[in-house]
């Protein structure tokens, strides 16, 4: 269907404004396949938008976007998708495995029981973020950490090549940022899956991202890491001075509002 | 007493109300998935207005509401009305429409009869037709439900997620409001448009306490359901007290039941999660209750 050299994303002065305001002008971009691309900014950026657009949920303004050479849509089978965290009613009457047989066959209309494919592919999913063990549970009364691995194992079941992510780390705490990443770079190095993960700490992926698009106040900057997220990059996109400080391998941003500390943290995530 | 079992009415009324304990008690755990009790009412409620002016205008009160329902249904769905609890607009139109019913009714000289008879349900006075119609209209909701259930699920969990693997999710809730107005106009017959909730939302609560697999959650719903409509039924047949009395005792007294034996009522679930088993009982059909 696709040539080698198709790249799963190709975005050509693609605009994205609501009421006269871009979030992000004329962005251009190639995303390679393979490549894991963090996407940051501060709230409001429109790192959400890029995504709906990306799934055939948000038309852009203007300019185009390609998904595998095809304009986005719905429904397309090689995506997988990793919400926004939000919390789940701890008495809906759904399980860990509904939810992840939803990434499966949610979509499918007509009755009729899963076939033993399906079942054992589920099961893989679970196994693959380590969840089948409270795969019974309603996943309502799971911690933020349990329900997030859900959502990823929902993500991955049906063996996506392009992973879209959306504050996955977002409400967990350090031990959960690091499986969940883990999990994603897992999929990313040895399936060559392509990923692009919006996240607003870029330390947790800072040792798998092969490059970072900055979106803030309308303007953009995409490339490797010690070329974005320089005090230089930063002061141009933010328009006041911002320092990039290096500490123990974790890069502090002074200065500039990347969305972080919004959310945190609703709740917490006990260990098992 | 026993001589009363001989009788056409009890038949009809025990075939009309398996009938609607099954469309209702399949139909309720989607309701409660989607929070959608406020709605149900509401289609009643328009429900009752449909059949107050069908008499007036001399047509058949049934042709009135199963009419209403299914236009409400739409309108709602058309206009992508929220149905919360919350909404003062919605609340407030519905109450006019039930005042509306009344108005129409007190046009018509029996009126306290048939308000009686819509508001809390005539399931002993239906006719073998009532019957028929109650099976058709009751398996064209069943069908419609067949075939959206799975998206329909998905797209009441997670919207977002669900619209993105391109489920309709617009569509869907509209496709399932109308469902539901069919459901409603059936159940009516046999509890009215104030008990609608004790067949529509009752047994599905109380199946969701006893387990956690989808389709055994229907099940059970639809277990209690029967056993509080034919059990209400059969009760009032002896005692000559109304029927719809006894149903939304029965079903109140499963939810309350259900709520005690509740094996999910337990903090996190996780002991039975625990099981190692989980895979294959869910090929098999679920975790057990």
């Amino acid at each position: 269907m696709t040539a080698d050299g198709t790249p799963p994303i190709a975005a050509d002065g693609a605009t994205l404004a609501f009421e006269d305001r871009a979030l992000w002008d004329r962005l251009t971009l190639e995303v390679r396949r393979g490549e894991f691309l963090a996407v940051l900014g501060p709230n409001g950026a429109g790192k959400t938008s890029l995504l709906r657009v990306l799934l055939g949920l948000q038309p852009l303004s203007s300019g185009a976007i390609r998904v595998w050479g095809a304009p986005p849509r719905r429904g397309n089978r090689r995506l997988g998708y990793i919400a926004q965290y939000r919390a789940i009613d701890p008495d809906l009457p759904i399980r860990g495995w509904d939810m992840v047989g939803f990434g499966l066959d949610g979509h499918r209309f007509g009755i009729g029981p899963r076939t033993r494919e399906d079942t054992a592919q589920i099961a893989a999913a679970l196994d693959l973020v380590g969840a089948r063990r409270y795969a019974g549970a309603p996943v309502g009364r799971l911690s933020g950490g349990e329900q997030q691995r859900l959502r990823v194992a929902q993500a991955l079941v049906g063996g996506p090549t392009l992973l879209l992510c959306d504050e996955p780390l977002q409400s967990l705490d350090l031990h959960y940022q690091r499986l969940v990443v883990e999990q994603i770079s897992d999929w990313n190095r040895r399936r060559g899956a392509t990923v692009v993960f919006v996240t607003h700490d870029i330390n947790p992926v800072l040792p798998v991202v092969d490059r970072v698009l900055l979106l803030a106040l309308g303007r953009w900057a995409v490339g490797p890491v010690n070329e974005v997220l320089t005090a230089e990059t930063l002061s141009r996109l933010y328009g006041a001075p911002v320092e990039v400080l290096r500490h123990h391998g974790r890069l502090v941003i002074l200065g500039a509002d990347l969305g972080a500390h919004e959310h945190l943290d609703e709740r917490a995530a006990p260990l098992p | 007493m026993n001589s009363l079992w001989h009788y056409d009415f009890v038949h009809h009324a025990l075939l009309a109300g398996a009938i609607t304990a099954v469309v209702a008690g399949t139909i309720g755990p989607f309701v409660t998935l989607r929070n959608m009790s406020f709605a149900v009412h509401g289609l009643a409620e328009v429900g009752f207005t449909g059949a107050a002016g069908a008499i007036v205008l001399g047509f058949s009160p049934e042709a009135g509401l199963l009419g209403a329902c299914f236009l409400a249904a739409a309108a709602f769905g058309a206009l992508g009305v929220r149905l919360r609890e919350r909404d003062v607009a919605i609340g407030s139109v519905l109450a006019f429409a039930i005042g509306l019913g009344v108005l129409f009714l007190s046009l018509y000289t029996r009126y306290a009869t048939e308000a009686f008879t819509i508001l809390f349900g005539s399931v002993l006075a239906v006719s073998r037709d009532d019957v028929i119609r109650s099976a058709a209209v009751g398996g064209a909701a069943l069908a419609a439900l067949a075939v959206i259930a799975r998206p329909l699920r998905f797209a009441s969990i997670d919207p977002e997620v669900a619209e993105a693997r391109g489920v309709p999710v617009r569509h869907l809730s509209t496709i399932f409001l109308l469902v539901l107005a069919l459901a409603v106009s059936i159940t009516i017959q046999v509890v009215g448009v104030l008990l609608i909730l004790t067949l529509v939302i009752t047994p599905a609560g109380a199946a969701q306490r006893l387990t956690l697999h989808p389709g055994r959650i229907i099940l059970y719903s639809v277990l209690i359901a029967l056993g509080a409509t034919l059990g209400g039924i059969v009760c009032a047949v002896y005692t000559s007290l109304p029927p719809s009395f006894f149903v939304s005792a029965l079903s109140l007294g499963a939810y309350l039941g259900a709520r005690w034996l509740s094996p999910i009522q337990r903090r996190d679930g996780r002991a039975e999660a625990l099981r190692p088993d989980v895979v294959r009982t869910e090929r098999n059909g679920g975790r057990g209750a």
